[in-house]
């Protein structure tokens, strides 16, 4: 019968089928930092239980770490705190730890994918939701929580339930300026934020596969922002060219017999999947948010919708509530909205191809006098990156504050916070009430889009700078 | 894990959809390395004020809803991020069963580990129970995972529901999955032979 990459990354891991209907799946790879981490190795300790393969486990602090001078440490103490435990613990259990101060340090995601540690055919789990990026090399990735996290560190293993399938197909050609942030967001829309609920998502068609591996990440990252626990993309020549290499990939030898078993991993003509979606690259704009959930987005040239016309009373009173909360009034063009702050960077956008989209907008421009702007690269490797090509040299020159790596103000748990009522152009994951800071207000758009809201002092069309 | 038979208490009516986790609990409340003290940061924006008073408005705020041991939200209640500090949150508050007419998948998975049962219904049925939380005199509904019932507290007859089998009797047992799990050790050791053998590359990383 005919199998999706999905199932047969499924059916390779099942260790045991339950009576219930549940499995017991292997887990081959768990990231974990120091947030949803802590209550996970205190269960273990109490319990008396090991890590039963430390190998297989990666730890680094990305959410608390400061951006700023580090040689300083982290001033605000339950960070720090926080931050310690996690090298505690990985020297007890015997983890592998990249360090604050280790230039291998970064965002889970980010530095996944870079080590090679991220491989084709894998399962991989983080305790955090944006765990889905991986699936971009056609492994199946998803977040967990700390009592799963705990699960995995003692036993390598998860019990599961089957999720169903479903396919996205982006076809055609990306119109100029568009982006795979503009094409997630535009899944987004379509689907809305609870769309993927209970489904694994292949994303497919010729948008797909003419994707970098960066942007393939950006798609797969905001698979859980559509409800899906894991977005899977079929790993091809781009995916085997990025890979090579990498210091903890195969080498040699090994490599090619992993190749060999990469190659038959992507699914069979005539798989089936529960459910079909298809988007035409063509109708495909920047896409920028305006409210409080990812769903809710628009095309740059587009208004701030009417409540009115909302589908159901309970949307009418979110779309109320969203646009209460953002400052907003419906039929405002998008682009009349002025914003206060510009944050590139995320687990979404803070690589280095994202890096070079901003670059290529901001080059020889300035930030606009009322915009504070930062960029915080997605890991040390990325800023490395970034300063060898000379693109820090641009930013700065901007006016854009050049930082060090980390989650930052996608979530603002370390000092990089929205004030309140702030507005901010954003190329993070989430536009939730207060999740970039107190009464902040955040619009989620692509990294070049952000460069161009930091230039104008407004949400622009990036079209009409570049 | 405190096992989940039958909860009698009141319900509290939040009729908002797309409950994210960073509105159950804002992220400054995830620097902590316990399960518990989280219930003073449950829903911190709506129920307190920037000055840390409690806004009078908001549900968990009024009596009798200030006892709440059961919350009737809107659709997909938990998107967002997987913080397991959502649940532990909401337990620490003293919520033990959330109804609503959908979750987000990783939410409704941390609940099982906690004693917390997300129990989904269809939009009619949630608004009802919703109107007679709001408006009943006293709203103390009980909840019978054994039967999978739900009393009211008009005397209306129950409502039935349906969790699947395992998280079922997992909750009514409240078992210790990681040594369920750690039983069946053979299985595992075997798999891993298996892996070994088959795709060595996996035993070479990290």
């Amino acid at each position: 019968m005919a199998r999706t990459l999905f199932d047969k990354i499924w059916d390779g891991h099942v260790v045991e089928q339950n009576a219930d209907g549940t499995c017991l799946l292997y887990i081959d790879r768990h990231l974990v930092h120091e947030v949803t981490s802590p209550q996970a190795f205190e269960g273990l300790r109490v319990a008396g239980r090991a890590v039963r393969r430390p190998d297989a486990t990666l730890a680094v602090p990305d959410h608390n770490v400061p951006t700023s001078d580090r040689r300083k440490g982290i001033a605000d103490e339950t960070s720090r705190i926080q931050v310690e435990t996690l090298e505690r613990n990985c020297a007890e259990f015997g983890i592998p730890l990249f360090g604050m101060h280790d230039v291998r340090q970064g965002i889970v995601h980010v530095i996944g994918p870079e080590q090679g540690f991220t491989l084709p055919g894998m399962t991989i789990v983080c305790g955090d939701s944006h765990t889905s990026t991986h699936g971009a090399f056609g492994a199946l990735a998803f977040g967990i929580g700390t009592s799963e996290v705990e699960h995995v560190l003692a036993t390598q293993t998860l019990v599961q339930t089957r999720p169903r399938t479903m396919r996205i197909s982006v076809d055609g050609e990306l119109g100029f300026g568009v982006t795979a942030k503009d094409v997630i967001l535009a899944i987004i829309g379509q689907i809305g934020t609870a769309g993927g609920t209970g489904h694994v998502v292949e994303y497919a068609g010729s948008v797909v596969r003419s994707l970098s591996m960066e942007g393939r990440m950006t798609i797969c990252n905001m698979s859980i922002e559509a409800g899906a626990r894991a977005g899977l993309i079929a790993p091809d020549e781009t995916t085997f060219a990025y890979v090579r290499g990498r210091p903890m990939a195969p080498k040699a030898g090994a490599f090619e017999q992993a190749l060999a078993y990469w190659r038959t991993l992507p699914s069979d003509p005539g798989a089936s999947y529960d459910r079909e979606v298809a988007l035409r690259a063509a109708d495909i704009e920047p896409q920028v948010t305006w409210g409080t959930s990812p769903q809710d987005v628009a095309p740059i040239s587009g208004r701030v919708p009417d409540p009115v016309a909302a589908p159901s009373q309970d949307r009418r009173m979110a779309m109320e509530r969203a646009l209460a909360y953002m400052g907003l009034e419906p039929g405002t063009p998008l682009q009349e909205i002025r914003v206060d702050r510009v944050f590139i960077g995320s687990c979404t956008n803070g690589r280095i191809e994202d890096l070079r989209a901003v670059a290529k907008v901001v080059a020889g421009r300035k930030v606009a006098g009322t915009v504070e702007a930062m960029i915080v690269p997605g890991s040390g490797l990325v800023k490395e990156q970034a300063e060898a090509e000379g693109l820090d040299r641009i930013f700065k020159a901007a006016g854009f504050d050049w930082r060090e790596p980390g989650c930052s103000m996608c979530l603002g748990m370390n000092p990089d916070q929205l004030r309140p009522y702030e507005r901010c152009a954003s190329t993070s994951n989430r536009n939730f009430e207060g999740r970039q800071g107190k009464l902040g207000r955040t619009h989620l758009l692509s990294p070049a889009m952000a460069a161009a809201a930091a230039v104008t002092g407004r949400l622009t069309d990036v079209r009409t700078l570049v | 894990m405190q096992p989940f038979t039958t909860l009698t208490g009141i319900a509290a009516p939040l009729p908002l959809i797309n409950v994210d986790t960073d509105k159950i609990i804002p992220a400054h409340w995830l620097k902590t390395i316990k399960r518990t003290g989280l219930g003073a940061g449950l829903f911190e924006a709506l129920r307190f004020d920037g000055d840390g008073r409690e806004r009078p408005d908001f549900v968990l705020n009024r009596e009798p809803y200030r006892r709440a041991v059961i919350l009737i939200a809107g659709d997909n209640f938990g998107c967002g991020s997987s913080r397991e500090h959502a649940p532990w949150a909401l337990l620490d508050f003293g919520i033990r069963c959330v109804i609503a007419p959908s979750f987000a998948d990783i939410f409704h998975n941390n609940c099982y580990k906690n004693g917390i049962l997300p129990i989904t219904l269809p939009q009619d049925q949630v608004d009802l129970l919703m109107k007679e939380a709001e408006t009943a005199a006293d709203p103390t509904f009980t909840v019978d995972l054994e039967a999978q019932l739900i009393h009211r507290p008009t005397g209306n007859a129950p409502l039935p529901f349906r969790v699947d089998p395992a998280n079922r009797a997992k909750l009514l047992q409240g078992l210790d999955e990681i040594g369920t799990t750690l039983a069946k050790v053979a299985a595992i050791d075997a798999f891993e032979a298996r892996q070994r053998a088959a795709q060595p590359w996996l035993y070479r990383a990290a």
